[in-house]
C-alpha cells in the first residue's frame, strides 16, 4: 500500500524499511541482494549452508539496524557489502572486526538531500566505470574482492606474474578514480 | 582528541586489503586505529568499500537462497528483540578506538613487561594468531635495537615520535616495513614514544644480545 519507488532505487527502499518498516521494500532488497551476497560468501571459501546462514544474519541486520543506514555516506550495496564482509570475518574469527571510531556527524537530524543525491551520482559513475573496464581488469578486481585472494594467490590461480597483477589492479583503480573525478 | 598532522599514511594495497577483508586481525587493528586518526585514509578506505558495493550490485554471480528463506527470516524477525545498546567508552587521550577496547580501556590497563634498555612492551590479545600486535613504550631518546624484517611490520605512533632512516614519525604516522628495511628507530628526546607495532613474522635482530632476548620478547 502506497509502495511506489523506481526500479533499483535501493535508497528509497531502505528509507521505507527504516521509516515505515515496509516489508515490500525489504523483500525487494532481499530478492536482489541475498543471492549475490550468497555467491560472494561462497566464493570467499564458505560452504553454501554457512553462506546462507550468514546472508540471513546480514538481512536481519538490515531490518533491525535500518536507522544506521546513512545515504550520505554509502550506497545500499556498499552498506550491505561491509555488513557481509564483517559478518564473514566475525564468523571466521569468532571476534568482531576492529572498526574505526564513529565520526560525529553534523547536528542536522535529516540528511541533506543534495549529499544523498551526490553520493548516488558518484555510485552510478563508479558502476559505469566498472562496466567499462576491460574484461581482464574487471575479473582481477572482482577476484580481489570476492575470491578471498591476495595478490600472490591471484598470481598462483591465474598464472600471471605478480607484477602484472599489481599493476593491473592499480590500473583498474586508476581508471575508476579517473572516471570518478572527470 | 586533537587532530594530528599526519605525514606518513597507509599504502593503497593495505587499504584495499582492509576493505576486502583479507588481512590478519592484527593488521585490521592497526589500520582501523590509523583510520580513527586520519581522514585522508578513512576516505580512501571508504572508496574501496564503495568499489566492493559496486561490484556486488553489478555482479551476475548469484546463488539462489533455499526456498522459504525469506519467510523464515520474517518469522525470525517477528520474535521480540531489544535493540542492542551502543556501548561507548570514555575517550583515552593516547589510545583511539578500536585499540582502546583491545587493550581494555586505557594505557595503564595494558600488560606491560620490561624488555630491556627501559623499553616496555604489552602484547595485545588477539583471537587470530597469524600476526601479532603489541604496544611499545620507548623512553625519550632511547634506540630500539637494529633489526630487519622477514614479513611485514606496521608501526603506528600514538605518542611522541621516533626517527629512523625513513624519516620522523609522530602521532598518527604509520611506517610500513618489509623485508628490505633494516632500521634502528630512535625515540625523540621530548617525550616517551608509544607505538602500536603489528607484524606477521618475527623480527630479526642484528646484535647477539637482542637475538638471545628475542624469545622473551615474544616477537
Ligand atoms: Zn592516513
Ligand atoms: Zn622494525
Amino acid at each position: 500500500t502506497g509502495h511506489k519507488v523506481g526500479a533499483d532505487d535501493w535508497v528509497a527502499e531502505m528509507l521505507l524499511i527504516r521509516d515505515d518498516r515496509c516489508q515490500t521494500s525489504f523483500a525487494a532488497i532481499f530478492g536482489h541482494f541475498a543471492p549475490r551476497l550468497k555467491a560472494f560468501l561462497i566464493r570467499s571459501g564458505l560452504t553454501p549452508a554457512v553462506s546462507e546462514d550468514l546472508v540471513q544474519d546480514v538481512m536481519q541486520t538490515v531490518w533491525r539496524k535500518a536507522d544506521m543506514f546513512d545515504p550520505r555516506r554509502a550506497s545500499v550495496a556498499t552498506w550491505l557489502f561491509t555488513i557481509a564482509r564483517n559478518r564473514r570475518i566475525d564468523f571466521l574469527r569468532k571476534h568482531a572486526r576492529p572498526e574505526p571510531e564513529d565520526l560525529p556527524w553534523g547536528p542536522e537530524a535529516e540528511p541533506d538531500q543534495a549529499e544523498v543525491i551526490g553520493l548516488k551520482q558518484e555510485s552510478d559513475v563508479l558502476r559505469q566505470a566498472l562496466r567499462d573496464l576491460p574484461e581482464k581488469q574487471r575479473v582481477l578486481v572482482e577476484k580481489a574482492y570476492f575470491g578471498d585472494l591476495t595478490h600472490t594467490e591471484i598470481a598462483a590461480e591465474t598464472g600471471l606474474p605478480l607484477g602484472t597483477i599489481k599493476s593491473r589492479i592499480r590500473l583498474a583503480l586508476d581508471r575508476l578514480r579517473h572516471a570518478m573525478s572527470s | 582528541m586533537s587532530v594530528p598532522m599526519i605525514r606518513h599514511h597507509l599504502p593503497d594495497s593495505l587499504l584495499m586489503a582492509y576493505s576486502t577483508g583479507t588481512l590478519p586481525e592484527a593488521f585490521d587493528l592497526a589500520i582501523a586505529t590509523h583510520l580513527s586518526l586520519c581522514d585522508a585514509c578513512r576516505a580512501a578506505a571508504e572508496s574501496y568499500d564503495a568499489l566492493g558495493g559496486a561490484l556486488l550490485e553489478e555482479t551476475d554471480d548469484k546463488v539462489e537462497m533455499t526456498s522459504g528463506a525469506f519467510d523464515a527470516l520474517m518469522a525470525r524477525l517477528g520474535e521480540s528483540s531489544a535493540p542492542e545498546p551502543a556501548t561507548k567508552r570514555p575517550r583515552d587521550p593516547v589510545l583511539p578506538e578500536p585499540l582502546a577496547s583491545y587493550v581494555g580501556g586505557e594505557l595503564e590497563a595494558a600488560r606491560w613487561r620490561p624488555v630491556g634498555r627501559g623499553v616496555r612492551q604489552a602484547m595485545i590479545p588477539l583471537t587470530d594468531k597469524s600476526a601479532t600486535a603489541r604496544l611499545l613504550h620507548i623512553p625519550a631518546g632511547t634506540a630500539v635495537p637494529d633489526h630487519g624484517h622477514r614479513g611485514t611490520e606496521i608501526t603506528l605512533v600514538l605518542q611522541g615520535a621516533f626517527t629512523d632512516a625513513d624519516g620522523t614519525f609522530a602521532r598518527g604516522d604509520v611506517e610500513v616495513a618489509t623485508d628490505e628495511l633494516d632500521h634502528m628507530p630512535v625515540a625523540d628526546i621530548a617525550e616517551d614514544c608509544i607505538c602500536l607495532a603489528v607484524t606477521d613474522a618475527p623480527l630479526q635482530f642484528k646484535a647477539l644480545l637482542p637475538r638471545i632476548a628475542q624469545p622473551f620478547l615474544g616477537i
